[in-house]
């Protein structure tokens, strides 16, 4: 890792770059890293570059009731502040990392593909935008996608898509827990089956395998879980240039194509990057905002936003769970993600009901550590109610799809202004009945499988209980067609020649998986269409 | 069930010797001037600890034993010329002042139920922890908090609750399949 000293002298802008890619997360990871070597790639961060020997504290602040979940990977304050005017809140600081690395930082790091079905809602299920691209066209990216991010499964997933090779790890063996849950399962005729991780269940590209710290969620002090920081590293030794804590505050650019990338630098002077190619990967989120924020006469919406929908269609995945006790130990929170899944209802999705998967936990109720750190006794008094409170319960989760809908966006608040000046995104959401009614139809399967258990449901996270997934969709739709999306099948806005999304927010819909595999899937195929271009 | 200094390394391999984050949110950013103690009315280090283990005596469960050991090898890897370590002697110091005011004797020549008296006194008990806190908060997180976090992120912490793997302990991803024993 470079010295602090030679990153501060690195932030001025690179001559003669070939790509400039906003965003060191994943999509931005990756894409910088499958061009570099080849081409000039200079990647601008906003957040720092976080040093990997503080991992164990950062961990401690995920233990210790102290710390919000923001605190952990120093979130928050006027570089991050945001407004939520929609009908439902959304807690975005809880749902994102700005650094070397991104949300991967903190994400659990579940990897599946989604359904073939997913990219064609419209034709299939009767709702929402088919998608430009078919499975067909993503099936060997998501191979590939799969290598580069390491992931541990099996095809033993009789709901799952189509695939051609093994992961490139074998998957984690199925908990206690799991057992447990099978027997009631078979009994009801409900298939569990493993789950892709992205977490090494061997040592792989040069990292260990998994050592069981339980902290996944959201800090993995060994690396086993990947982060994005991998990609980043991998494009540096290839000879990018990445310069952290220079927030891109506006695009600049002519009618056809982006001029060069406006960053500031801790010392307060701005800069200008210029690149044939510019790669927007900041999430969900805070691509659409660069976005808004790079108006001109001849974009007066914002840039690349001919369609007015830059910013609109906001999605998230909904949750659904369901949890009890049962008359016996169930060994939970030995490991912090889980094994088992089950997709066997996700294909009956229409018009009325959205896909959904089932997700079997490892980490049912409470971590005896944090509740020996926020309760209000101690000694053997502590001892006895941790005895109590640990050791037999149980409990599923399950993600449910929200379609797209216009009156979910990201937009700008011009009244409230980041540590640059900037309007704040406004992330305006609501969730449609649809999806409300999934969770439903989830909870009644959940509750089934619980009491075929034996358990006594304590809690049931239903539709009024329902919170987002952190996983930030659609504002920057795909759609072969410039009025009714903003960036082509390649990824590309329909606007500029030289500007493209490497991004979630590219998502027309989002099937109800666990979007970062389909996020470096795409990004790996858009980095094969700005080589084409290049 | 005995604790030993070896416990103690696992522990510190869970969470770690603390000092290397540059505080960087608002809320972790402290201002040593209000809250803190100038350098030379802190305990000296030898003191830190005595006081600690006698907190330890108190906090721990009464079937763990071997809890010197134990303290004296977390504190091996915790107090150091961190921030976090100066929030130790701090908080630690500022409790031992209050032995001595309100019982007439530093922590560690009080009895088991004075300590325990004591720590409710200051208010550790109902508090939640907060390194930039009142004196009850800080007491909480730096002194009492520090030390079950270091008992209950270690395995032999977690196997008397029934998880030999606790959260924070890197225990591999052998136990989470086995049932129970």
């Amino acid at each position: 890792m470079r010295p602090t000293e030679t990153r501060e002298a690195a932030r001025a802008p690179v001559e003669d770059a070939d790509v400039c890619v906003i965003g060191a997360g994943p999509a931005g990871g990756i894409v910088a890293d499958r061009l570099a070597g080849a081409h000039d790639v200079v990647v601008l961060e906003a957040g720092p570059r976080f040093d990997f020997a503080d991992r164990l504290e950062r961990q401690e602040r995920a233990i210790r009731p102290a710390y919000d979940r923001p605190d952990v990977w120093d979130v928050g304050g006027d570089r991050d502040a945001h407004s939520a005017s929609g009908e439902w809140f959304y807690p975005l600081n809880h749902a994102r990392v700005k650094g070397i690395g991104g949300s991967t930082l903190h994400w659990q790091g579940m990897v599946m593909r989604l359904h073939e079905g997913d990219f064609n809602s419209g034709s299939v299920r009767g709702v929402g935008p088919d998608w430009p691209i078919d499975y067909a066209d993503l099936r060997p990216y998501y191979a590939e996608a799969e290598r580069e991010l390491g992931v541990a499964g099996a095809d033993d997933n009789p709901y799952g898509p189509p695939r051609e090779e093994p992961y490139p790890m074998p998957a984690f063996p199925p908990s206690y827990s799991d057992s447990l849950f099978a027997e009631a399962c078979e009994e009801l005729e409900i298939d569990m089956h493993s789950v892709p991780n992205a977490r090494n269940s061997e040592p792989y590209d040069g990292r260990s395998e998994c050592v069981g710290y339980g902290t996944c969620l959201p800090v993995c002090p060994s690396k086993a879980k990947y982060d994005a920081t991998t990609h980043i590293e991998s494009a540096e030794g290839k000879g990018a240039t990445v310069i952290d804590r220079a927030p891109v505050q506006r695009l600049e650019h002519d009618a056809d194509r982006v001029t060069s990338a406006v960053y500031a630098t801790p010392d307060g002077e701005e800069h200008r990057q210029e690149a044939d190619a510019v790669v927007v990967a900041c999430g969900g989120v805070e691509t659409p905002r660069l976005l808004l924020l790079s108006e001109s006469t001849d974009y007066p919406d914002g840039l690349a936003n001919s369609s007015g929908l830059v910013g609109r269609f906001f999605m998230d995945h909904l949750f659904a769970g369901a949890g009890g006790v049962l008359e016996e130990p169930t060994r939970q929170n030995h490991v912090g993600f889980y094994t088992s899944s089950c997709d066997q209802f996700y294909d009956d999705a229409d018009a009325d009901f959205a896909p959904f998967k089932l997700e079997f936990f490892n980490y049912a109720g409470p971590s005896p550590v944090e509740m020996a750190l926020s309760g209000d006794e101690w000694g053997d008094d502590l001892l006895g109610s941790l005895r109590e409170s640990y050791g037999n319960h149980v409990a599923m989760g399950g993600l449910v799809e929200q379609l797209p809908r216009e009156d979910n966006y990201v937009a700008l608040d011009h009244d409230r202004t980041d540590d640059h000046g900037n309007p704040v995104p406004d992330v305006h959401w609501t969730v449609g009945d649809r999806a409300l009614r999934t969770i439903e139809r989830a909870n009644e399967i959940q509750r089934e499988i619980l009491e075929e258990m034996g358990a006594d449901v304590e809690w049931v996270a239903g539709p009024d209980a329902t919170g987002p997934a952190y996983h930030h969709m659609g504002t920057t739709r795909m759609s072969a067609d410039p009025e009714s999306g903003v960036v082509d099948a390649d990824c590309r806005t329909h606007d500029l020649e030289n500007c493209w999304v490497a991004s979630s927010s590219v998502f027309p819909t989002s099937g109800a998986m666990n979007p970062t595999l389909t996020i470096a899937a795409l990004a790996l195929r858009t980095a094969d269409a700005i080589e084409t271009w290049l | 069930m005995e604790l030993t200094r070896r416990d103690a390394a696992a522990a510190l391999a869970a969470i770690g010797a603390t000092g290397g984050i540059v505080l960087g949110t608002r809320r972790l950013q402290r201002d040593h001037d209000d809250a803190s103690q100038t350098e030379s009315n802190l305990l000296d280090d030898e003191r830190i600890r005595t006081t600690l283990i006698a907190v330890g005596e108190v906090v721990y469960p009464d079937e763990v034993s071997g809890i010197e050991e134990f303290i004296e090898g977390f504190l091996d890897g915790r107090l150091n010329d961190s921030e976090h370590a100066r929030g130790i002697r701090d908080a630690t110091t500022e409790l031992d002042d209050r032995a001595r005011s309100w019982y007439d004797d530093p922590v560690a020549d009080l009895s088991s139920d004075e300590r325990d008296r004591l720590l409710r006194e200051v208010g550790a008990d109902s508090a939640d922890e907060d390194p930039t806190g009142t004196t009850a908060e800080r007491v909480r997180y730096y002194v009492v908090n520090e030390l079950l976090l270091a008992l209950y992120t270690s395995p032999k912490g977690g196997e008397l609750v029934g998880n030999e793997n606790p959260q924070g302990y890197a225990g591999g991803t052998d136990s989470y399949r086995r049932g129970p024993q």
